[in-house]
């Protein structure tokens, strides 16, 4: 018999395809800290037939929103996310990497009008998917370090 | 009707190549009335905000001109001392305040980014006059105008670029317009203040070729046009340094003994020491005529934006 090494949840969300190496960037994203209320797993560095090596996370107890899914799909443009209810999977999403980026991450020019106290969210356009480019909308600058001006 | 009625003026990239040709013709029209020596009210009842969060002589003063000259009016303020911004007023409240008193607003801010916030605000069009070290898109417009007025074309025109390429706000929209209209770009700089790296990578993708060099003797013997911008002491660790830097990037008698004829030698202004005086009195020089320029390139635009402009 085929040993699990992570046990099937009952409600919650599964991440899976994960590129190796960026799940806990994935739990800041969802900003998961210590501070969670559920249950939540993280295996790195699983064999995977489609990438090689992939990363998964499960949240126990959480549907994740569109916004938060977008969000992810910033670092994990082929992951996918499964909402299970009762141990059963209810609903599969792949990430859609979005053509704008909004209010998901702060622009890295400190003169940016963005980052003034305006009614605004940030937005970010999408130059290039692979590999991924990002442009401030209201500066024009391209947002290097994506991963950690996820706001 | 022109698709320019009611337009937005937020980045030089918003303009096609066409809309560009559209705007250097209207200026060279409105250039009579520009020097008083024809009147027109086609603006009349018009009225133009100029919102400037930071000073701004040439800019301000060339659409407060260009409106009066199209027999419209100007409101706004210069600083933003004494008005609700000092107050803590967002701009977007600013904004959607003054659109009840104009037909179009001109802003000029310090940060980058604000005039494209301005504009989500208001149905009313926004000229983008400066923002912080972003666009300047009426800077390049007369830029434009004065290279097509002088030289007859932009098209296979050599044309330098010198001084600071790195932090100067005009150079990279101008960069940006002229590589599009097919003029040829030598880029003259310090080593600490060459063209951003995404600019000549932006120029490389679109297949534009241009050269860089250090020295300005070395590529002025071909050049059509000389653009010089302002070298600023701020950017250097100690003076003795800026003044070597300025002095071997000076335009001078000497500098321009070998140049072509036709050289054409161009400044957003004000300068202080990159251009000496004694050029002034040369046919190079068009600087002053280039300040000039702002006012006929304005006076286009907003009768294209606002009146019936063609």
């Amino acid at each position: 018999m085929r040993e699990l090494r992570v046990t099937p949840i009952k409600n919650g969300t599964v991440i899976d395809h994960i590129p190796a190496g960026l799940a806990l960037k994935v739990l800041k994203i969802l900003g998961i800290d210590h501070a969670v209320s559920s249950t939540v797993t993280v295996a790195m560095h699983v064999p995977s037939k489609a990438m090689g090596w992939k990363d998964i996370v499960k949240v126990e107890d959480r549907e994740l929103s569109p916004r938060e899914v977008d969000k992810i799909a910033l670092i994990a443009p082929i992951a996918t996310v499964n909402v299970i209810r009762n141990y059963n999977v209810a609903e599969k999403r792949r990430v859609t990497l979005p053509d704008r980026a909004v209010g998901i991450l702060r622009c890295a020019n400190p003169n940016c009008i963005s980052n003034v106290p305006e009614p605004i969210e940030s937005e970010f356009l999408v130059r290039s998917k692979n590999p991924l480019r990002v442009v401030c909308k209201y500066c024009d600058r391209e947002l290097e370090e994506i991963v950690a001006h996820i706001v | 009707m022109s698709d320019f009625r009611g337009r937005d003026v937020l980045s030089i990239r918003d303009f096609s190549q066409a809309d560009i040709q559209l705007v250097l013709k209207a200026a060279k029209k409105m250039v009579p009335i520009a020097v008083g020596s024809r009147r027109s009210r086609v603006l009349e009842g018009r009225i133009l905000a100029t919102l400037f969060y930071e000073p701004s002589t040439r800019t301000r003063l060339s659409f407060e001109s260009a409106m009066a000259r199209l027999g419209g009016r100007v409101l706004g303020f210069s600083g933003a001392e004494g008005t609700s911004v000092q107050k803590g007023e967002t701009l977007a409240d600013t904004v959607r305040m003054v659109e009840a008193y104009s037909d179009a607003i001109v802003l000029r801010h310090p940060q980058e980014g604000a005039a494209r916030l301005a504009a989500e605000f208001t149905e009313k069009p926004v000229i983008n006059a400066g923002d912080g070290a972003g666009q300047h898109p009426t800077q390049t417009l007369l830029d434009l105008y004065t290279i097509w007025d002088e030289k007859g074309s932009i098209e296979d025109q050599n044309v330098v670029l010198v001084g600071d390429l790195k932090y100067g706000r005009t150079v990279h929209s101008l960069t940006y317009a002229l590589a599009e209209l097919g003029a040829h770009l030598t880029f003259v700089s310090p080593p600490t203040l060459e063209m951003p790296r995404e600019i000549l990578e932006n120029l490389k993708e679109r297949g534009l070729s241009f050269r860089v060099a250090h020295r300005l003797h070395e590529v002025i013997r071909d050049a059509d046009v000389v653009y010089v911008t302002r070298i600023q002491k701020e950017r250097f660790p100690d003076s003795q340094e800026y003044q070597a830097v300025v002095g071997s990037y000076r335009i001078d008698g000497d500098a321009l003994r070998d140049a072509k004829r036709g050289l054409i030698v161009m400044h957003p202004l004000p300068r202080v020491a990159e251009i000496a005086p004694e050029v002034d009195r040369t046919k190079h020089a068009v600087y002053f005529k280039q300040a000039f320029n702002g006012v006929p390139v304005r006076m286009a635009l907003l009768d294209l934006i606002l009146g019936g402009g063609e």
